[in-house]
């Protein structure tokens, strides 16, 4: 044992021999690149290293060094990846994560590490930045509910629907979905009778398939992937005939083109995304272009994790650009830089941070429709600009309701 | 003795390695070889391999958890001589259920209970959030501070995770000699002859269980100490598996194989990012670990002291000669 650890000794001594020169700036990047998210998880490190590229990789003659990490889903796997890029790379800025809890942690994880910018990927929790904040924690980007804006408001008055059961994954980021949908929802006049939490990974939904009210007017359905595609099967086999309405990750493309019978029921569904992969904004269009020229094998069009990395690490490099690179005095030039900051984000909207540096947002309100040949895509119906955490509510009121759970909100 | 001469160069460590080399390589390794331990006696002295480890390891972490400094506001916190010593205890009892529950199975049947009981336990932290808070888990958890020292700086966790390790060999080593120690050998070897001499075979095995959680809690506990968070990731298959691999690429003879184990699989874990490409590191992790089972296997403990047995025979050989010339 002992052998082994002189000959760790040794190479650590070489690892250390080799100082970075003063003006490079060294950025982390941390996503997920094992597991179910690796290909959408690659797609966020295709994000950051497309603003990078922008910058021609140096800033005012720093030069900018991309170093990846990746972390399996696991809160305790981003926090040692971020120990790692900290302590071994010695990155001055990390960008990421990719999923909800793992931003928290990170979050906790700043608090540590005074002299380090943490700018969060695209993970989407409340908490990360509303109660408890880190002050070298940033967000460019929204939480799970800003991405439901417009949602509750378009089923309860466009779509007529009064009464919505939710069935919903049971973690963080679906909580927040849930909130920014019943916000608005039940302010409208709307009521949710029953909320049905299911575990991650679920199979089986026939219990609640069986227990959804027949009196509802449609189903909030905010589950991701494969779990998405179980639910809607089960419950089309089953003969539920209820409109769906979509979160976030919900109804995406590949859910679309999936071959499921649950296919009729999404026609003219409902759902709340920051990022439409075929919106036609000129911005858009743009970063589009760019992404793919840059990523010939990437997507076809740049995903929510591509986007929010992008936004992030935009706001990394237009901030050092502002402070010619220096990052001296522990950053503090350059969070003043960040927390100012206001730039066009690729949807067309204005970027800025409020005081908890948590991101104002564009949200999109789409439906899914049928297109000529007989596929289905999403198309937006409306753009709600100017999305802030507090959901346009008084600070206070929003802070009193509490953090979200099962049981928060309620309007039964 | 011999022993002892081992702990001079790690004593040496603090002062060659910086801070990360220190806590996220050397100290990582002690905790996950403590906790590896744990499952190495399991399988060298009862002859069973269990996949429990990480429910009793998670069992004390989560004690340490809801009984102490934390950011989620659930649990109560309690001084820290209090919530250490429950801690130990609730992980030596789950332990000591463990045992009983899987008393009577052997070979793949025990590895199909344990393994049952881990993953029961994992979806119920993911489902409970009176005690385990669910998917989210604990965040913010502190080490105590003794004397204004927290215990979480890197060098007094490594120094105590290294007086955790060397006490914990002591242990093992001590309790295999002790009358319990040397049935729990025999129900090993030949249970059929220790039921004939009129010894009941269930209290040593669950004995057996109860020490082994015992090991895993003293880990889990430093554990959620050095990653100031516990989840139900941290007792989900994953770290499951971890401690397997780290038991058998160690060496399941020797309870010092978990050690070496650990330090390799720490130092794969860490850096195989840095040697390959970022997307096919997992690759190489499994290639690794692929040669050291077909190469060493009896685990790298094994093959490091076969290979100074080969060492040493040569000059035996030699000495002979002269002495049968002269």
């Amino acid at each position: 044992m002992n052998k082994l650890k002189m000959a760790a000794s040794a190479l650590a001594l070489c690892a250390m021999a080799v100082p970075a020169s003063a003006e490079d700036v060294k950025v982390g990047v941390i996503s997920i690149l094992e597991g179910a998210f690796a290909a959408l998880g690659q797609d966020g490190i295709r994000g950051a290293e497309l603003a990078v590229l922008e910058t021609g990789g140096e800033v005012d003659g720093n030069k900018i060094e991309v170093i990846t990490m990746s972390s399996d889903a696991s809160p305790d796997s981003a926090v040692n990846a971020a120990r790692k890029l900290i302590e071994q790379d010695g990155v001055d800025i990390i960008v990421g994560p990719l999923s909800g809890s793992e931003g928290l942690a990170l979050r906790d994880l700043s608090k540590s590490y005074p002299g380090v910018t943490f700018l969060n990927g695209s993970s989407a929790a409340q908490d990360t930045t509303l109660r408890d904040s880190s002050d070298n924690f940033y967000r460019f980007g929204g939480d799970g509910a800003q991405w439901m804006v417009g949602v509750g408001d378009y089923a309860f008055n466009d779509m007529g629907y009064k009464s919505v059961a939710v069935i919903a994954e049971d973690y963080s980021f679906p909580y927040t979905q849930v909130l920014g949908f019943m916000t608005e929802f039940c302010e409208a006049g709307g009521k949710v009778p029953e909320k049905f939490w299911t575990p991650i990974g679920n199979k089986d939904y026939s219990s609640v398939v069986y227990s959804i009210p027949q009196d509802v007017d449609a189903l909030f359905v905010a589950l991701g992937g494969a779990d998405a595609v179980n639910f809607l099967t089960q419950y089309s086999q089953a003969g539920g005939e209820k409109p769906i309405i979509g979160g976030s990750i919900t109804i995406d493309q590949s859910i679309l083109d999936s071959k499921g019978p649950f296919k009729k029921l999404l026609v003219g569904a409902p759902a709340g995304t920051p990022t439409v992969g075929d919106y036609d904004g000129d911005e858009w269009k743009a970063f589009t272009a760019s992404y793919t020229e840059a990523f010939p094998d990437g997507f076809s069009a740049p995903s929510i994790f591509a986007h929010h990395y992008y936004m992030s690490a935009k706001a990394a490099m237009l901030a050092l650009d502002e402070v010619d690179g220096d990052l001296s005095d522990d950053h503090a030039a350059f969070r003043a830089a960040l927390n100012d900051l206001t730039f066009t984000t690729p949807t067309g909207g204005t970027m800025r941070l409020d005081k908890n540096r948590n991101g104002v947002i564009d949200n999109f309100v789409t439906e899914v429709y049928e297109r000529e040949d007989g596929s289905l895509g999403n198309r937006v119906v409306k753009v709600v600009r100017d999305v802030d955490q507090l959901l346009g509510q008084d600070e206070e009121v929003f802070l009193a309701s509490g953090p979200v759970s099962r049981d928060n909100p309620s309007c039964p | 003795m011999k022993q002892a001469f081992i702990l001079i160069p790690l004593l040496i460590l603090p002062f060659v390695l910086n801070d990360f080399w220190l806590t996220q390589v050397a100290t990582r390794s002690l905790i996950l070889g403590i906790m590896a331990l744990s499952l190495s006696f399991l399988a060298t002295y009862l002859g069973v391999v269990s996949f429990a480890q990480a429910t009793m390891a998670g069992i004390a972490g989560y004690t340490i958890a809801f009984f102490g400094p934390n950011t989620v506001g659930i649990g109560v916190p309690l001084p820290f001589w209090v919530s250490i010593p429950l801690a130990l205890v609730l992980a030596t009892v789950s332990g000591a259920l463990v045992g009983l529950i899987a008393r009577r199975s052997r070979g793949i049947y025990a590895i199909m209970i344990t393994l049952a009981i881990g993953v029961a336990f994992f979806y119920f932290t993911r489902q409970n959030y009176t005690f385990f808070n669910g998917w989210t888990g604990f965040s913010g958890v502190r080490a105590p501070e003794i004397a204004g020292l927290s215990l979480r700086d890197p060098l007094p966790l490594y120094l105590l995770s290294l007086g955790m390790a060397a006490l914990a060999l002591a242990l093992v080593s001590g309790f295999v000699r002790s009358p319990l120690g040397l049935t729990i050998q025999a129900v090993r070897d030949a249970p059929g002859r220790v039921l004939a001499l009129g010894v009941s075979i269930t209290t040593p095995i669950v004995a057996a269980f109860a020490f082994s959680g015992l090991l895993a809690g003293a880990g889990g506990i430093l554990n959620v100490w050095y990653q100031e968070r516990i989840s139900s990731f941290s007792v989900g298959l994953g770290p499951i598996i971890d401690i397997l691999i780290i038991s058998v690429i160690g060496g399941l003879r020797h309870p010092g194989g978990a050690f070496v184990g650990a330090v390799v699989f720490v130092l794969l874990d860490t850096f195989a990012v840095d040697l390959i490409d970022r997307e096919r590191f997992n690759t190489l992790i499994g290639v690794v670990l692929l040669l050291i089972v077909i190469v060493a296997p009896g685990g790298l403990q094994q093959l490091a002291s076969d290979w100074m047995a080969r060492l040493r025979r040569p000059e035996v050989k030699e000495k002979s000669t002269v002495r049968a010339n002269s």
